[in-house]
């Protein structure tokens, strides 16, 4: 029987989704864990037409990493935004919508990149290209642009270019 | 000692917690249109609840003796929705308020998903204002 083509199309998700159940059920037991690999086996086969290929993560110490950069990025964009709203005028404040072109594919990378850029510093992903190849994103105080954007490409995207291929 | 030094942290980080998330809600009021407001709600309370959070898994772990596991899925769930939930409304505006030309170029043929919806032939005409309906309630947008 080929289980890992059939029922395990997708074993990342199915970890993941047996780790949340032990999660939710806050404590380890045998129960707990086999009704976790069920759940992790039973909804990627219920939802496999969202997850038409597998999703390929390729070096997942960078995703240990990339992840505890956006986690500081987070609190400096938290105190950033913070002292904007405390201290400015509003006037001094440079909002502005730009355009960052995409250089990666995957749709999980691209999702990553958006949520990434909501969360971090003075910035929101507001609208994705119809092609898919570009990202509209408001900046709050976005007096040079073209930094921005190259700020967001080679902090984030680069990264994730590395995770996902 | 420890529980004093526990508890020290928790008071310090429930007191931060809730200085930032009133910081994002005051941002609602001082910042001029939905655009701006947008990004009190997603940042400022981001750190402001997770602050919180992390008292809150001290305060049971050190002073209960009962670690939680309860606060990482929290965390992870606003991770997820406050994203989507920023893109959604990002969307929202961007129909009522802007139009398609008002935004920087897409770069490409075909413009911005929210006015050029994918799968459709041929780039956006030029001219094309999605607001449609209802008519116009605001003169031109706060933009």
């Amino acid at each position: 029987m080929k289980l890992h083509g059939r029922w395990l199309r997708h074993p990342l998700i199915t970890l993941v989704l047996a780790g949340f159940w032990l999660l939710l059920m806050n404590e380890i037991t045998l129960g707990g864990v086999l009704m976790g690999l069920f759940l992790g086996v039973v909804i990627p086969l219920y939802t496999s037409r969202f997850w038409p290929e597998a999703p390929a993560i390729r070096h997942l110490p960078r995703v240990v990493e990339y992840t505890l950069i956006v986690l500081w990025d987070i609190v400096v964009a938290n105190v950033q935004v913070a002292w904007w709203i405390l201290f400015w005028k509003v006037e001094r404040l440079r909002p502005s919508f730009m355009t960052v072109p995409l250089d990666i594919y995957s749709p999980e990378a691209i999702t990553m990149l958006a949520g990434t850029i909501t969360m971090t510093p003075g910035t929101v992903s507001c609208d994705l290209s119809a092609d898919g190849r570009a990202l509209l994103v408001h900046g709050l105080h976005a007096p040079d642009v073209e930094e921005t954007v190259a700020g967001i490409k080679d902090r984030y995207e680069r990264r994730l270019r590395e995770i996902f291929g | 000692m420890l529980t004093l030094i526990a508890e020290i942290l928790v008071a310090l980080l429930i007191v931060i917690g809730s200085t930032f998330a009133l910081i994002g809600s005051f941002g609602l009021i001082k910042l001029p249109d939905l655009a701006t407001r947008l990004h009190g709600p997603t940042k400022a309370t981001t750190l402001g609840v997770g602050a919180v959070l992390i008292a809150s898994m001290i305060y049971f772990t050190v002073l209960e003796g009962d670690f939680s596991f309860h606060e990482l899925v929290i965390t992870l769930f606003l991770f997820l929705t406050a994203p989507l939930t920023a893109n959604f409304i990002a969307k929202a505006y961007l129909h009522r308020h802007i139009r398609h030309d008002d935004l920087p170029s897409t770069n490409r043929e075909e413009g911005w998903a929210t006015y050029d919806p994918p799968g459709e032939e041929g780039p956006l005409a030029p001219t094309q204002n999605p607001v449609t309906e209802p008519p116009a309630r605001t003169p031109a947008g706060g933009a």
